[in-house]
C-alpha cells in the first residue's frame, strides 16, 4: 500500500539546512497497524505529511497503492487525500464554526457525493464513534474526547484505504485516550491501514509494528510485542512483524 | 456545491464580523463616491439627444471681425447669426426641420388671476418641438403656417401651468403675455435636458423657458434677444430694423438632415450663400461654415470644464484605492482563516475547490458593497440636491436636476464595483489556495 524509498525532506533557511527525513524508507502493507515514534524534532510528524501528501519531498521515491505521487498534479493528490486517507490530528482540527454533522460532512463535500449518500455515511460514522445524538452541537460544546471521536467520524465517513493518525491522544487524558484507541483498533479491526504517530511507548505497543525514527531516519524497526499484561491476559496474538 | 459556499462565506462573515463590515464599507465608499460623481459628471456632459446626432446640426457661419478672430485661442465662429442670414437660410426647404430661435423676456398673468410675472420666453420657429422631441403634456405645438404671420398661441411648461392653471388642462384658455392675448395651445410635459444643447450661450443648465411663441412676434412685437448678442463692430442701432438689418449675432439656427446626401446639399447651400455674401463684401475671414453636431457642439461650447473630469479621475482614483484597502483586507481575513483553509485541503479540497470558495466569499462581500454603495449614493446624491437649492430657479429646474440617478451608469458603476472586487480578491484567494496544506496544520 505504502512504499517509501530513500525519502528525503530538507527544510532550508538562509543559515542552515535541516534533513526532516534523511534517505527515509519504509513498507506498509494494507491492513498493518505501524506506530512511528521517536523523540521530537526526529521527523515523525514530516513522515506523516509526506505519506499522507500534505508535503511534497525533495528526493527518493514514494508510490502510494503502486501511483508514484511524484507524477501527480495537485488535484490528483487532493483527490486522493479525500478518497483514500483520512487524518487524525493531535489537535483535533475541527471547523469551529461548523457543527459535528457539518464537520463529518466536509470531505464528503469535496467528494461531490449525493445528499443522500452523505447523510448515510455520516450517520454511520457517527455511530460507530458513538456521537449519533451530538450531531448538531458545536464542537466547543464538546469535551476533547469527544472532539477527538467526531475527527475520526470525519476521518472514516468516507470509507479510507488508511489513516493517518498524528498523536491523536496527545491533548486527552488516559482514559479518553483509551477510548480513542480502543476505536482506532476497531478500525484497524475493518480492515483500515493505520500509522500512528505517538510519543507514548505504552500506546505504540498496541500497534502491530513500531517504527522508531531518530533524526528523520528509522534507527529501530520492531514488530509487535503485546503487552506482558495482556500476553498473560489474552494469549499470544501473533505479531505481523515487518 | 455554490449553495454550499455560500453557507460557508456567511459563516465565515460571523467569524470575522469586523473585517467583513470593513470590506464593505471600503467598496461601499468607493461605489458611492463614484457613482455621485459619475451622475453629476453624467448629467453635465452627457448629450441628452444622443439618438439623434447624426442628424441635429447646429448652424454657424463666420461672419466676424476680418482682423481678429472671436476668440483668440479657436477657430470657431460665432454660436449665433446674424437676423438675415438665419432668414436666408431658414428659406432651404433642404432640411427636412429647421429652427431659428432666441430667448427673451415676457411678462405673463392669466386673466388677472395672478400678479404678473417676468418669465423667460423662446421665440422659435414651429419644428422646436418636433425637433428637440419635446414632450406634450397637453395639446400640441403650433405649426409653421403660425409662425408668419404670427398666431397669437403659446406653449407653456408644466411648471408655468402648474402655477397659472393649478396642472390643469389649460388647452384653448387665454392669457396675457406682455400686455397681448394668447392662446394656450399645448403644455410640455417634465422635459429638462441637461445641458440644455439647443442654447449653451444662455445658461446651459438653467431650467427649459417657461414660455414659447411663434417667431414672428419678434419681429412684431420688436422683441430684444435677452441671451447672447454680440457685435464685431459699432453698429447703427436705432431701432428694431436696424437691429435686424446689423451684422450682430443674435439668433439661433439648427437644422435636421437625416442623412449624409442631405448634409452635403444643405453645406452646399449655406457656402454658396456665403460665396454670395462675400462679394458683396461680407464674411471677409476665411470661410468657416459649419454644421456641428449635438456631441460635437458640447465639446466646442466646454460644457464640461476641466474640474469636472479631474473629479472623475479623482473619484476612480479613490475607488482603486478602496479595492486596494479590500485586497488587503481580504489577505488578512484569508490568512486569519488559513487554518481552516489547511484543515479543508487536507480532508481533499483543492487548489481550484479552495479558490472557488473563496471567491463566492469575495463576491459576496462585493455585491453587499455594491448595494450599500448604492444607498450612499443615493444619499449624497439627496444631499448634493439640497446643497444646490439655493441656485435652483424655481421647484424644478436649476443645478438640483443634475442629482438624479443616471440608471445606465448606475448600472456600469455597479457591475465595474462588482468586477473591480472580484479581481481585486483574486489574488488572496489564490495566494491562500497556493501554499501547501501542512504549512496551516502547523500553526496548529
Amino acid at each position: 500500500m505504502l512504499k517509501m524509498h530513500d525519502v528525503s525532506k530538507i527544510y532550508r533557511t538562509d543559515l542552515i539546512e535541516t534533513y526532516a527525513l534523511r534517505r527515509f524508507s519504509l513498507e506498509v502493507t494494507p491492513g498493518e497497524f505501524v506506530a512511528i515514534t521517536g523523540p521530537s524534532g526526529s521527523g515523525k510528524t514530516t513522515f506523516l505529511n509526506v505519506a499522507g501528501l500534505l508535503e511534497e519531498f525533495d528526493s527518493g521515491s514514494y508510490l502510494l497503492e503502486g501511483r508514484d505521487v511524484r507524477s501527480l498534479s495537485d488535484n490528483e493528490r487532493s483527490q486522493l487525500r479525500n478518497e483514500r486517507i483520512g487524518f487524525i490530528f493531535q489537535s483535533f482540527n475541527l471547523i469551529p464554526d461548523l457543527d459535528v454533522y457539518d464537520n463529518v460532512e466536509v470531505p464528503l463535500r469535496y467528494r461531490r457525493l449525493s445528499g443522500a449518500d452523505r447523510r448515510e455515511r455520516i450517520g454511520s460514522a457517527l455511530e460507530l464513534v458513538g456521537l449519533a445524538s451530538r450531531a448538531r452541537h458545536m464542537p466547543s460544546q464538546l469535551s476533547g474526547g469527544q472532539q477527538q471521536r467526531v475527527a475520526i467520524a470525519r476521518a472514516i465517513a468516507g470509507d479510507p484505504a488508511f489513516l493517518l493518525a498524528d498523536e491523536p491522544t496527545g491533548n486527552l487524558d488516559s482514559l479518553m485516550s483509551r477510548q480513542v484507541l480502543d476505536l482506532l483498533e476497531q478500525i484497524n479491526e475493518m480492515g483500515t491501514t493505520i500509522l500512528l504517530v505517538t510519543h507514548d511507548p505504552e500506546l505504540a505497543r498496541r500497534a502491530q509494528r513500531n517504527v522508531h525514527l531518530v533524526d528523520g531516519q528509522i534507527s529501530d524497526f520492531r514488530a509487535y510485542e503485546p503487552h506482558p499484561a495482556v500476553a498473560a491476559g489474552l494469549g499470544s496474538t501473533g505479531a505481523a512483524g515487518a | 456545491m455554490l449553495g454550499y459556499y455560500l453557507r460557508l462565506a456567511l459563516k465565515s462573515f460571523g467569524r470575522n464580523p469586523g473585517i467583513t463590515a470593513l470590506m464593505v464599507l471600503a467598496i461601499a465608499l468607493g461605489i458611492a463616491v463614484c457613482v455621485m460623481t459619475l451622475t453629476v459628471y453624467h448629467a453635465m456632459s452627457g448629450n441628452p439627444i444622443w439618438w439623434k446626432n447624426d442628424r441635429l446640426y447646429a448652424v454657424t457661419m463666420d461672419n466676424w471681425d476680418p482682423n481678429h478672430p472671436l476668440m483668440p485661442d479657436s477657430d470657431l465662429p460665432p454660436h449665433e447669426m446674424t437676423y438675415k442670414d438665419t432668414q436666408f437660410l431658414f428659406a432651404s426647404n433642404i432640411p427636412l426641420r429647421k429652427v431659428v430661435m432666441y430667448p427673451t423676456l415676457g411678462v405673463i398673468s392669466e386673466a388677472g388671476a395672478e400678479p404678473p410675472t417676468q418669465v423667460f420666453t423662446r421665440v422659435t420657429t414651429a419644428d422646436f418641438f418636433a425637433m428637440f422631441e419635446a414632450p406634450f403634456l397637453y395639446g400640441n405645438g403650433w405649426s409653421a403656417s403660425a409662425d408668419k404671420p404670427p398666431q397669437p398661441v403659446i406653449v407653456l411648461s408644466r411648471a408655468e401651468n402648474d402655477k397659472l392653471f393649478g396642472g390643469a388642462n389649460s388647452v384653448g384658455r387665454t392669457l396675457r403675455w406682455d400686455d397681448h392675448e394668447f392662446r394656450v395651445i399645448g403644455v410640455l410635459n417634465d422635459w429638462f435636458p441637461r445641458p440644455r444643447f439647443y442654447d449653451l450661450n444662455n445658461a446651459a443648465f438653467r431650467e427649459p423657458d417657461a414660455t414659447y411663441i411663434p417667431y414672428g412676434w419678434g419681429s412684431e412685437l420688436q422683441l430684444l434677444n435677452e441671451g447672447e448678442s454680440d457685435c464685431w463692430r459699432p453698429e447703427k442701432l436705432d431701432n428694431y430694423k436696424d437691429y435686424e438689418a446689423s451684422d450682430c449675432v443674435w439668433q439661433q439656427m439648427w437644422v435636421e438632415l437625416p442623412d449624409a446626401a442631405t448634409r452635403e446639399r444643405f453645406q452646399s447651400f449655406m457656402d454658396g450663400y456665403w460665396a454670395e455674401q462675400r462679394k458683396a463684401g461680407r464674411f471677409q475671414r476665411p470661410k468657416n461654415n459649419r454644421l456641428t453636431d449635438v456631441a460635437q457642439w458640447l465639446r466646442d461650447n466646454q460644457v464640461v470644464d476641466n474640474d469636472n473630469r479631474v473629479l472623475v479621475g479623482l473619484a476612480f482614483a479613490f475607488l482603486a484605492l478602496c479595492l486596494i484597502n479590500t485586497v488587503g483586507l481580504l489577505l488578512a481575513k484569508f490568512l486569519n482563516g488559513a487554518s481552516v483553509t489547511g484543515i479543508r485541503r487536507a480532508l481533499g479540497a483543492s487548489r481550484r475547490q479552495i479558490f472557488a470558495q473563496l471567491l463566492i466569499e469575495v463576491g459576496v462581500v462585493s455585491v453587499l458593497g455594491a448595494l450599500l454603495g448604492l444607498a450612499l449614493a443615493a444619499l449624497g446624491l439627496v444631499a448634493v440636491h439640497h446643497l444646490y437649492a439655493a441656485a435652483s430657479l424655481g421647484e424644478r429646474g436649476g443645478y438640483q436636476e443634475l442629482t438624479h440617478f443616471d440608471v445606465v451608469g448606475v448600472v456600469w458603476a455597479v457591475i465595474l464595483a462588482v468586477a473591480a472586487t472580484f479581481a481585486a480578491g483574486l489574488y488572496p484567494a489564490w495566494r491562500i489556495g497556493r501554499l501547501s496544506p501542512a504549512t496551516y496544520l502547523k500553526s496548529q
